[in-house]
């Protein structure tokens, strides 16, 4: 497929982390730009004018906006390897539902264990590993949420794991201790070479999340 | 079509979510049976709804041949790809992306907005409501010109938006805060008369003075 695709981001962004992973693994040639958040250039708010948010896809000059709707036009586009979504239209529907669950679930409830303290963050952190349990629920005894092979719910998923150092350290919890079938899922996602390279450090993420509470005002 | 196809929906009679179902399944012609799920109190729901939507034990669930899935819009995209007839979704790529944005844009942003603009206590309405204006205008933008989001023919996004379409100006009616006006909107509002005049759509709303009754009880009182 030619034209020139261009992603629009912010190296920390989970959302971010999915639209480079699935660039990633249609080994898809684009130029990567760092936004600055607290300074939104004009080229962000020209092309995403409804929302003012990263991540952008960018392909032959036209945007495309939120990471879901993202991940799946660049697998309808570059439908040659690498298939995200499977063939069968149920087990689509169940891995639309799923990634829905992850957009609807995981950043809420993740975000709310570094916003808050004492009893409301107990209650973040219990929201956060049930919802966990859920998808490990989900996985069962598969290698990926996709099957045997990595796809769609996969990249949902994934970026969360390098904010997982993160939420513990805010937390004071391990994630590990309640959900080791989840980590070893996300232990073995990061073998994959697309996904390594697009997820951010956890060191950094938590010096990132101290800032950001730093500007939040939260201790 | 397999003539050995069971379509089953659990829905509520007012719900929107439950309406957009019915709506794709009656525009591509496929028959169902449906199942009217009580969900005003949690107790009252069946064991099967909770048993085929364990996650969010919520209506509308669509059962194909006994498979369940759940979330109006994941249901609307196994509507379009196992039912070929009538599309509602485009076949291009990118507009296909831009149909799913601004489905997601009327649930993610428009749907809370509302709600918050119907039934927050009157002392907030007004900051809701000017919400609620912004993120019309916004949606009003989706339309370009068009008679209806999908074009010549209703499409996704047209159905996601139902409840600006049928729901918005019976809550304007009781809340007495004008959030869709003809001056403001009048693309948006050509829409909604366009969308209501539908046959097919007609076929697919609840009776408004139930749908009111229901608004009523809900709205705080001025």
């Amino acid at each position: 497929m030619e034209g020139g695709v261009v992603l629009l981001d912010f190296w920390a962004s989970m959302f971010g982390m999915r639209v480079r992973i699935a660039l990633a693994e249609k080994e898809i040639k684009y130029e990567y730009s760092e936004q600055d958040l607290r300074n939104k250039s004009d080229l962000l708010l020209q092309m995403n004018p409804v929302h003012k948010k990263i991540p952008v896809l960018i392909h032959n000059g036209k945007p495309i906006c939120e990471s879901l709707v993202q991940v799946q036009y660049i697998d309808e586009v570059w439908n040659d390897q690498a298939p995200l979504l499977p063939a069968d239209p149920y087990k689509r529907a169940t891995a639309r539902f799923w990634a829905d669950f992850v957009d609807k679930k995981m950043y809420d409830s993740g975000s709310r264990i570094w916003k808050t303290k004492g009893e409301e963050q107990e209650a973040a952190k219990k929201e956060f590993i049930e919802n966990l349990k859920l998808l490990e629920g989900e996985l069962g005894d598969n290698l990926y949420f996709g099957g045997e092979g990595f796809g769609y719910v996969d990249v949902a998923l994934v970026p969360f794991y390098c904010w997982f150092y993160a939420y513990e350290q805010c937390g004071n919890f391990s994630i590990e201790a309640e959900c080791p079938k989840l980590i070893a899922w996300a232990k073995r996602c990061m073998q994959k070479e697309s996904v390594a390279k697009s997820l951010a450090d956890p060191e950094k993420v938590y010096e990132f999340l101290l800032q950001l509470k730093k500007a939040y005002g939260i201790e | 079509m397999d003539m050995g196809d069971e379509v089953k929906v659990f829905g509520s009679w007012g719900s929107p979510f439950s309406r957009r179902v019915e709506l794709a399944l009656l525009l591509k012609g496929v028959p169902y049976e449906y199942i009217e799920e009580d969900i005003f109190v949690f107790e009252n729901k069946s064991p099967l709804l909770l048993q085929y939507n364990p996650v969010h034990k919520k209506v509308p669930v669509l059962l194909h041949n006994g498979k369940p899935i759940a979330e109006s819009l994941v249901i609307l995209e196994y509507i379009e790809e196992t039912w070929k007839a009538n599309p509602i979704l485009p076949e291009d790529p990118y507009d296909k992306a831009m149909a799913r944005f601004w489905a997601k844009f009327l649930d993610d942003k428009c749907l809370p907005a509302i709600r918050k603009a119907a039934f927050s206590p009157e002392n907030e309405r007004e900051e809701a409501a000017e919400e609620v204006r912004d993120c019309l205008k916004t949606l009003e933008s989706a339309l370009n010109g068009k008679r209806f989001f999908g074009g010549d023919a209703i499409g996704m996004v047209d159905i996601a938006a139902n409840f600006v379409g049928f729901w918005l100006r019976i809550i304007q009616e009781v809340t007495g805060e004008e959030l869709l006006s003809v001056e403001k909107l009048p693309e948006l509002f050509k829409w909604t008369e366009e969308f209501v005049s539908c046959s097919v759509v007609k076929k697919c709303l609840p009776p408004k003075d139930k749908v009111l009754d229901v608004v009523k009880a809900r709205v705080a009182p001025k």
